[in-house]
This record gives structure tokens, C-alpha cells and sequence, in this order.
């Protein structure tokens, strides 16, 4: 039911890409995403997958779990490939009625596609490895030079880890408040719009009030341990760059030169 | 007229690194006007499996039929399984959500499409049948209400629902042993009256050993056991340590009354009963040694 909803979620294992920094992690995606943006032409596509294909393997996700992440988005996919296939302007390849498909249509429509998958799959693949808890342990550090600016980012981190620990207890609160709804004969499926917003307030009600008990309680929890944020705090897992987030960090300039090398040549 | 589960398997989140077995091969016929308890440790399954009773959850394998049909051949056939089994979940509080006791109390019936004096009519019948008074309860809010009284109401918004098999998860946690005890006290007289079958589920052998007529111990996905709680307790081949549970207090002291060559019959449950006869026991073996 709604627990198996696959939610950006954190998939165990102690593999390579498992192992590196979160740190580094985070900031490599982000020159990957970046890079991206580099290609231009089929084949720096085509390097940019198998790139992306050998973050699967190393990582040891099942290749199924990994395609699943496209999923939810797939109308976006098709409308973006859509438009982009009827609407740019160029040599004509098939023309009916006011549609037609033009040569670079087609290869905007193949290489955008493929830039959305990618942008797609590589961040899923940062949450496949990362637990949300390095995750926002890691934010928190990139982000402690804003501290000097007044910025909370201690506290910021710690709601956005509270926010990812409960995504699955409210999932499951809610899976629990369905069936006992649907045990009354609730109906969530039938129905026009209207009908079936209103049949989720005997679910909404419920999900906030505890959502609201637990959030109560956790401040409770948090002060009886004497939880101050920010300074001074100590924690249980340093994060340290190793030789793993400089074998990454390689790969990565690799494929920016190589990318870089297949837009411009090497008379840039 | 019975709840018949055939060879039934179900796995949690099937073809992720979460996958978790929760049945194996479990079969299962209810009868109409049973009384049954399920025990087990944490984790053993029971929640799963009677939540397959009412069509929540759709068997991975196996076959779960009511009076016959299976459940899950036809959408529309769910919709009057759950009205002839009552499900109250564990903490049932936790699902109260309407402006008043009676409106949250009325949502089955209201979802059943019955007449508004078809629904008033349940719905007082329903609360009286928890022990709440409607002249005090039914316009206030369900929120206002104690711990207690908050659990009867959603214990009345299920009755309401007129079923033939009641499924209680867990009924008295969390409460008080003044609040258990009534609790318990109402749906024995429920059962008593109504003549609907009750599965009772619970990790305490003390609520289920006085009540039950059939006792299914549940662990590791299967049930190991099934048949009347005093065969149970005095099966020697049966450690009930491995599953989790222990004796009933009671049982356990008159096997060790037994132990210590104290003649007296161990298959008593009633507290007051045994109280009795312990106290004769010990005149007869007093007089017996003078």
C-alpha cells in the first residue's frame, strides 16, 4: 500500500559510492548536474550514461530500483520530449496539418529527454546511497560558512533531518488511519473531484492531530535532553574526507574535460 | 457462515531490501459466534493476519473467503465484507476525527447509506453497548474525552457497523487495568448478547486464557497453535517460553502448587474458584498429615 511508495529513499549497502564523504557527495552531484549542461552532442551524451551506468554498478542498487525513480515523472518527460519535438524550428522532416517534426526537433526532443533522465537518476542515485541523516549532516557543514551571516543553518539541518525521520512514521500513520477508515467503510477510490476530497478529511483530521501529539512530544523528548542547537555540539560521526572522495573527485574533473573536450575540441 | 483463509502468504514490500515475510502458508476457518484469541510476541504476524480478515490486506498467496465468496474476486464484494467484519485497530482513538461523538460514531453507518433514523437508532444502541451515555456524550467533542472514553467511542463507531465477526487488535493497551477490565467486561457482554464472533488479539495471556474459547499462538508467520487455552497450558510438549508468552498467572501458581505435591486441579481460571480450592487443598493435606 502507501508504505511502498519508493520516496527518494535511502537503500543500504556498503559499497563504494555507499562509502564516500556525504560532503563530497553532494558536491560532486552538483558538478555532475552542472556538467551536464556541457553536452551538446550525442556522443557527450552518450558518455555522460555510461557515467551514470557505472555509478549503478559500483553502487550494487539493482538497476529495476534505480529505473523505478523515473517513473513518477514520466508525463513531464513525454510533454517536455513533445514540445520540443513539434515546436522547434528547423528543416522539415514530416509535416500533418499545422504539426510537424523537424530534424532538430527530433534531436532536441532525444537530447533533452536524456538530460531530465539524467538529472533524474543522479539525484536519486545521492539519496540511494546517502541516509537522510549524513545527508542533512552534510548540508549543515556546506553550509556553515553562511553562519557567519546570521544564518540559523544548525537549526535549518535539524528540521529538515526531523522532516525526513517522520516522512515514513506519517506514511505509516496514515497507511494505519486509511484501513481503519476503510474498515468503516470509507470509500478513498469512487468518486468525482469534490466527493473525494471530502472523503480525506476522516483521514486529515486524524494525520495532523497526531502529526501535532508528536511533534509535542519530540520537543518534550528533546528538551528533557537538554537539547540546545548549534555551538559546541559534538557528534558521534565526523565526517572525513578519504582517499575514496579523491578517487571520486578525479572521475568527475575526467569527465568535465572530456565533455569539455567533445563541445570545443581542444582549439578553445 | 465462517471466515475461511486457505494457504495464505503475505510479504511487506515485496523486490526491495525491505522485503520482510510476515505469513507463511497459514490456514484458518472461523466460525459465526466464536470466541478466539490470538497471541503472539511482537512481530509474529497476528496484526497481518487479521487484517486479511476484513480484505485491507490482499494475501500475496492463498485465498480468503467469507461465507464462501472470495473476497477479492469483486471490488463491490469488500465493501460488505467490512461491513459484516468489524475491525478496531490498535489505539482506535487515533481515528476519531468528526465535530461530535455521534457524527464520528454515525461515519459507517452514514457510509453504509442507511436512513438518518436508521443511523440515530445505531448509533445510540452502539454507545450504550460501550457503556457511554448518549445524553452525556453524543454532542461533545471526541476530543474532549478522557483516554478511556475516547477508545469506546471508536470501539461504538465499529459497532455501529452491526458486524457478525468483531476483530479487536490490542483493545486495552495503553489503558489503566480499571480501564481494561471494562473494556474487556463490555465486549465479553457484547459477545454474550450479540451473539457475533469476537478475534481477539493481544501479547497478554491473562486477557484472552478467561475469555477465549479457541486459542491460536502465533509465531515466526505461522500459527502454532490452536485449540482451547486448558489444553494448552497443559500440553508438555508445548514451551510456550519459545513463543514469547508465559502462563496465565493463576495457572502458573497451581502448577507449582502442583509441583509441590499439593493435590489440586490446574485447569481452574476463575481468581475466587481458585482461591477456594487452594484453601480446601491445603485443609485436606493438613488433615491428611495429622
Amino acid at each position: 500500500m502507501l508504505t511502498d511508495i519508493m520516496l527518494g529513499q535511502y537503500f543500504p549497502g556498503n559499497s563504494f559510492v555507499h562509502k564516500l564523504d556525504p560532503r563530497s557527495k553532494i558536491v560532486l552531484t552538483l558538478t555532475f548536474i552542472t556538467s551536464i549542461f556541457l553536452a551538446n552532442n550525442y556522443i557527450s551524451y552518450l558518455t555522460v550514461g555510461l557515467y551514470i551506468c557505472l555509478i549503478v554498478l559500483v553502487s550494487g542498487i539493482p538497476v529495476k530500483i534505480v529505473l523505478r525513480s523515473i517513473k513518477p515523472l514520466w508525463i513531464i518527460l513525454l510533454l517536455t520530449a513533445a514540445i520540443h519535438l513539434f515546436m522547434t524550428p528547423g528543416t522539415t522532416l514530416v509535416a500533418w496539418g499545422p504539426l510537424s517534426i523537424t530534424g532538430e526537433g527530433v534531436k532536441q526532443a532525444v537530447q533533452m529527454s536524456a538530460r531530465l533522465i539524467y538529472l533524474i537518476l543522479i539525484s536519486s542515485l545521492l539519496t540511494f546511497t546517502t541516509s537522510p541523516i549524513a545527508l542533512t549532516d552534510a548540508i549543515e557543514r556546506l553550509l556553515s560558512p553562511l553562519k557567519r551571516l546570521k544564518l540559523p543553518v544548525h537549526e535549518l539541518a535539524m528540521m529538515m533531518t526531523i522532516a525526513l525521520r517522520f516522512v515514513p512514521t506519517l506514511l505509516e500513520e496514515t497507511d494505519r488511519i486509511m484501513k481503519a477508515q476503510m474498515a468503516r467503510g470509507a470509500d478513498f477510490s469512487s468518486g468525482n473531484i469534490i466527493k473525494r476530497a471530502q472523503n480525506l478529511v476522516p483521514i486529515l483530521v486524524p494525520l495532523f492531530i497526531s502529526a501535532f501529539r508528536r511533534a509535542d512530544e519530540l520537543a518534550t523528548a528533546m528538551e528533557a535532553r537538554c537539547y540546545r542547537g548549534g555551538d559546541n555540539r559534538t557528534r558521534m560521526k565526523e565526517l572525513s574526507l578519504g582517499l575514496n572522495d579523491a578517487v571520486a573527485t578525479l572521475t568527475i574533473i575526467m569527465l568535465v574535460l572530456v565533455l569539455t573536450w567533445l563541445r570545443w575540441g581542444w582549439s578553445a | 457462515m465462517s471466515i475461511e483463509l486457505q494457504n495464505i502468504s503475505y510479504t511487506y514490500m515485496p523486490g526491495t531490501p525491505y522485503c520482510r515475510d510476515a505469513l507463511l502458508d497459514v490456514s484458518l476457518k472461523i466460525e459465526r459466534g466464536e470466541f478466539i484469541g490470538i497471541i503472539g510476541h511482537t512481530g509474529s504476524g497476528k496484526s497481518t493476519l487479521v487484517q486479511h480478515l476484513n480484505g485491507l490486506l490482499r494475501p500475496t498467496a492463498g485465498t480468503v473467503s467469507l461465507d464462501g465468496a472470495n473476497m477479492h474476486e469483486r471490488k463491490q464484494a469488500l465493501k460488505s465484507v467490512r461491513q459484516k467484519v468489524g475491525m478496531v485497530f490498535q489505539y482506535p482513538e487515533h481515528q476519531l476525527f468528526e465535530e461530535t461523538v455521534f457524527d464520528d460514531v454515525a461515519f459507517g453507518p452514514r457510509n453504509l447509506g442507511l436512513s438518518d433514523e436508521d443511523v440515530q437508532q445505531r448509533v445510540e444502541s452502539a454507545l450504550e453497548c460501550v457503556g457511554l451515555s448518549v445524553a452525556d456524550v453524543a454532542k461533545r467533542s471526541p476530543f474532549r474525552l478522557s483516554g478511556g472514553q475516547m477508545r469506546r467511542v471508536a470501539i461504538a463507531g465499529v459497532i455501529a457497523l452491526r458486524p457478525e465477526y468483531l476483530v479487536l487488535d490490542e483493545p486495552s493497551a495503553g489503558l489503566d487495568p480499571c480501564g481494561r477490565d471494562e473494556i474487556y467486561a463490555q465486549i465479553l457482554q457484547l459477545y454474550r448478547t450479540s451473539g457475533m464472533a469476537v478475534v481477539l488479539v493481544t501479547h497478554n495471556m491473562e486477557d484472552v486464557a478467561r475469555m477465549a474459547k479457541r486459542l491460536l499462538v502465533m509465531d515466526h508467520c505461522r500459527i502454532r497453535f490452536d485449540g482451547p487455552p486448558v489444553d494448552l497450558f497443559h500440553d508438555e510438549t508445548i514451551q510456550l517460553r519459545d513463543f514469547g508468552v508465559s502462563l496465565p498467572h493463576v495457572t502458573s501458581l497451581l502448577k507449582t502448587l502442583r509441583a509441590h505435591s499439593l493435590d489440586i486441579d490446574d485447569t481452574l481460571q476463575d481468581e475466587e474458584v481458585v482461591v477456594e480450592a487452594i484453601r480446601s487443598a491445603l485443609k485436606r493435606k493438613r488433615d491428611s498429615s495429622c
